[in-house]
């Protein structure tokens, strides 16, 4: 199926929820409703999405939003789907990994990352990090911290002379 | 001394030497290397240790414990996660010990010297070095001078002599 057969036949199960953007092939879905379309996704005969490729996370400075993209791929029908859910500084996203086992990493690096909490998530901790790091370092606004566990992070080796 | 006993020496191969020397002899040709890799460096530390280059031609072997390491090879990316655990395995380590910083990652941060919030910029806040093999990745062939050098950096100590 192509991105708008996709597009159509998710509006005819679930009205009034999904929406996309002029020239992007993606669907947008409001966190609220992301556990329906998701199992949809999974379940559905014709979409039959049984692979997750991957999920990216993003931080659009301007109107602080923080989004997920999440690429899906069907082994059996050969189509794929990007589905974007952007949230605000409080709201979390649904996890999927009920549905897609891929998603406990991709979702804990995410969080690790950019700081996007998952609800229902089983194990939502720190993956590449260290457990004590302070804050998330790919957000715009991050700021580096001086020292970590006693050691400069800057490039800074003047103390030691 | 006695030229009598002198002739004796020399009849029964026995080489007069200061125990200094005797004891740099022996620590710097069996240097043992600490097994850890952290990063690619650790594909080009395997290769120096295969059979092509053979580092057990200088009396280097691996081994998997800081416990029996003479040297530890800091081959790779020293992140902040990691710095903590190559502290705490450098304290393990029996003296003497030695550390050879291999690649720009460990010798200055390299890549991340300057955006890397992750990555210390260098293994010397943290242990000290004793020989820096430069390159990304360095070749086996410049991990081996490196070990030579530190050879003859330990063959200068004066280890029965107090060091002030």
């Amino acid at each position: 199926m192509t991105f708008r057969e996709i597009q159509k036949h998710i509006e005819s199960k679930i009205k009034g929820i999904i929406s996309v953007e002029d020239g992007k092939d993606v669907i947008f879905v409001p966190p609220l409703n992301w556990n329906e379309i998701a199992q949809l996704l999974k379940n559905d005969v014709d979409l039959d999405f049984d692979y997750l490729m991957c999920i990216s996370s993003y931080d659009k400075r301007d109107n602080k939003i923080y989004g997920a993209a999440y690429n899906f791929y069907s082994t059996l029908k050969g189509h794929y789907l990007e589905v974007r859910i952007e949230v605000d500084d409080e709201l979390s996203i649904p996890s999927i990994v009920s549905l897609w086992k891929a998603a406990d990493w991709h979702e804990r690096e995410a969080y690790d990352m950019m700081g996007l909490q998952f609800d229902g998530h089983p194990d939502l901790k720190r993956i590449l990090l260290s457990e004590d790091w302070d804050g998330y370092p790919l957000r715009k606004n991050y700021k580096e911290p001086d020292y970590y566990h006693g050691m400069p992070v800057p490039k800074d080796k003047s103390y030691w002379e | 001394m006695d030229p009598s006993l002198v002739g004796q020496f020399n009849q029964d191969n026995i080489v007069v030497e200061k125990l200094d020397n005797l004891i740099n002899w022996s620590r710097a040709n069996s240097l043992w290397y600490f097994q850890f890799g952290l990063a690619c460096c650790a594909i080009e530390m395997m290769a120096a240790a295969g059979p092509r280059h053979d580092l057990e031609r200088f009396g280097s072997m691996p081994r998997a414990t800081p416990r029996q390491s003479d040297v530890m090879i800091v081959a790779g990316t020293v992140t902040m996660k990691m710095a903590d655990r190559v502290k705490r395995l450098y304290e393990q380590m029996s003296d003497p010990k030695y550390v050879i910083s291999m690649g720009s990652c460990s010798n200055s941060g390299g890549p991340y010297w300057q955006y890397g919030y992750h990555v210390l910029k260098g293994v010397d806040l943290v242990v000290p070095v004793d020989v820096y093999v430069p390159g990304c990745p360095p070749r086996p062939e410049a991990l081996i001078q490196g070990l030579l050098e530190l050879q003859k950096k330990i063959k200068t100590e004066t280890p029965l002599r107090k060091q002030l």
